[in-house]
């Protein structure tokens, strides 16, 4: 019995020291994935936009790996130029929401009171419609493009970090450890942002991950209704809009940016997992 | 160094709205601690100790109340700004927890979280911050400091984490530490270094030390007077020796009789009858008066107020001369 329990808790320490398979192949997928969104030319075997009207919609072949587009334009350049354009999109739609968002949600769930009631009657007024049509309605306020698309789903994004974070904050703000900052005379501020914040980040950052692969797809869904990237750039929403109209007959124009768009979204959320693992077993 | 200063609580009462009416888990509670002096409030859980630390320094949150005055270094600490009030806290007047295991940051490493003090409440540059680390930690006698500063909270065991919280609480020179039962949660030898400790440091910094506890053996080996509380009120107070020598109160008397006595005949313990009243159903009169063998219809009717005795002796019940002289009884 002591031997088995000994040797129980000498499997977990190993296995906290070991780095989740999930965060593993995540990491991996995302790198090779960034490296070809930062140096597209590099890879792409042909410019995303030249077109060659002797190779309309051909099949994949040695020549085109992924065929052609109805312009003749390589799909497998287009999907890789398209990552440059893809992983910003993840990025910069989910940064400022992740930053403001839990600073904001910090500072309620902290403050309580009136404040976070008016946040509570805010979130629920937001969450009511569903969150690509409440973004589609600002973009087409605001006109299409990557930019209107930022500030849109920056809009609406930044409540779900911050509803996390007052969650989290409520829970921490009551401990003795906080307790304790108080009684050594802390600023609130100072409380919250530097006692309160290491403690809360995990699950942020988690759900960040999470989000950067729900960024993407609907970066590609406005892309596909013509909100986001503007054709001719080379995006995989953009691309499969482009090749609505030829599914039948050239299958390989939606379906290559549609595995790009499943993987992308596939390694975020395996670095997400990872890292909440990674996260828990140090604790 | 500047002098020592003295607190003086005037009439502290907590009392916190909940659904079932107002409770007041601290009731015209008054007291005072001078400089180098080693103050104990004792009393049974629930009898109010905690909040009543927690009351002087502002640490009650809503829907608790306070009320009274909190008179240190000249102003009223209820009553003074926030941003004032921040600087005594901490600076002025350290509070060390219960609980060493949940009271430091599991995050930061414990050399931040001195340092973290050390910003709020000196000019100290980063250097000298983290020299006058180093020397705290030498201080409350944590070895190897250059080290140790740079580890977490976890890698630290109970009574290390609890001298961390000392270092930390004695970081810029507080004039009065506020200790909520600082050994509980620690093994008896080691419960005996922090205390030691605590009283060396007292000797050198000229600190009043309010000592909350409800451990009668620390209380003698500790403290310089005594006050003990009793549903959230003092029911008797004054000097270790007075009140070990001749409880006055039947409570105390009580609790007295409940602690093995070395060198004495080896007999039964006595434990006090009942359970403390709920807060918010006292009895009228004598809140022990339910528990208490020398309660009379007098003491149902009527609550006794603290009275002084004698110098810096109070106590609060109608009968302190019979206890007094009952005293042989138990002994």
């Amino acid at each position: 019995m002591t031997f088995a329990l000994s040797l129980r808790g000498q499997r977990r320490k190993t296995r906290a020291r070991r780095i989740p398979v999930s965060l593993i192949v995540g990491g991996a997928m995302l790198a090779i994935q960034l490296l070809l969104a930062v140096f597209p030319s590099v890879f792409a075997p042909y410019a995303p936009d030249s077109f060659d009207y002797n190779a309309l919609m051909q099949p994949p072949s040695l020549a085109h790996l992924f065929g052609t587009d109805n312009f003749g334009r390589d799909v497998l350049s287009r999907v890789i130029h398209a990552y440059s354009v893809d992983m910003q999109i993840a990025f910069f739609a989910t940064v400022l929401p992740f930053l403001f968002g839990t600073s904001i949600g910090a500072v309620i769930g902290y403050t309580g009171g009136l404040a976070e009631t008016i946040f509570g009657r805010l979130v629920d007024a937001i969450i009511t419609f569903p969150f690509l049509v409440l973004v589609i309605a600002i973009v087409a306020v605001l006109g299409p493009g990557l930019n209107n698309m930022y500030i849109a789903v920056g809009v609406v994004d930044w409540v779900f970090y911050a509803r996390l974070a007052v969650a989290e904050v409520k829970v921490q703000k009551r401990l003795d450890y906080a307790e304790a900052g108080r009684a050594m005379g802390y600023s609130p501020a100072r409380i919250v942002f530097r006692h309160l914040m290491p403690n809360i980040i995990t699950p942020l950052i988690v759900y960040w991950m999470t989000d950067m692969a729900l960024a993407i797809l609907l970066g590609s869904s406005l892309g596909y209704l013509g909100l986001g990237a503007q054709p001719p750039i080379a995006e995989w929403g953009v691309q499969i809009a482009d090749a609505k109209n030829f599914m039948g007959t050239a299958w390989w124009m939606s379906v290559f940016p549609g595995v790009a768009i499943v993987v992308a979204g596939l390694s975020f959320s395996l670095t997400g997992d990872g890292v909440a693992e990674k996260m828990r077993t140090r604790r | 160094m500047k002098a020592g200063l003295s607190l003086e609580v005037k009439n502290l009462s907590t009392t916190f709205e909940t659904p079932l009416g107002a409770v007041t888990a601290v009731d015209g509670v008054s007291f005072d601690v001078h400089p180098g002096e080693v103050l104990g409030l004792v009393g049974e859980s629930g009898s109010g100790k905690s909040v009543t630390l927690r009351s002087l320094i502002g640490l009650i949150h809503p829907p608790g109340k306070v009320t009274g005055q909190v008179t240190w270094n000249g102003q009223d600490l209820l009553s003074v700004p926030p941003g004032r009030l921040r600087r005594v806290r901490g600076g002025e007047i350290a509070m060390i927890f219960q609980e060493p295991m949940t009271a430091l940051n599991p995050v930061l490493t414990v050399g931040l979280q001195v340092e973290e003090n050390l910003r709020a409440h000196t000019a100290l540059d980063r250097g000298q911050r983290r020299a006058r680390a180093i020397e705290l930690f030498d201080l409350v006698g944590i070895p190897d400091a250059k080290r140790r500063l740079e580890n977490y909270p976890h890698q630290f065991s109970g009574g290390m984490r609890q001298r961390v919280m000392i270092a930390i609480a004695l970081a810029s020179n507080p004039k009065l530490l506020l200790a909520d039962e600082p050994t509980t949660a620690l093994d008896v030898t080691i419960q005996d270094q922090i205390l030691k400790l605590i009283l060396s440091l007292r000797d050198e910094l000229q600190m009043g030390v309010v000592l909350v506890t409800h451990d009668l053996g620390v209380v003698a080996g500790t403290c310089d007077r005594i006050a003990v509380m009793y549903a959230g009120r003092i029911v008797e107070s004054g000097s270790v020796l007075e009140i070990f020598d001749g409880p006055r109160h039947a409570y105390t008397r009580g609790l007295l009789a409940s602690v093995p006595q070395a060198g004495a005949e080896r007999g039964p313990l006595l434990a006090i009858e009942g359970t403390p009243p709920a807060l918010s159903a006292l009895p009228t009169g004598c809140a022990f008066g339910p528990r208490c063998s020398f309660a009379n219809d007098a003491c149902r009717a009527t609550r006794p107020e603290l009275a002084e005795i004698g110098p810096g002796r109070q106590v609060a019940c109608l009968h302190h001369e019979t206890v007094a002289a009952s005293k042989g009884q138990f002994a």
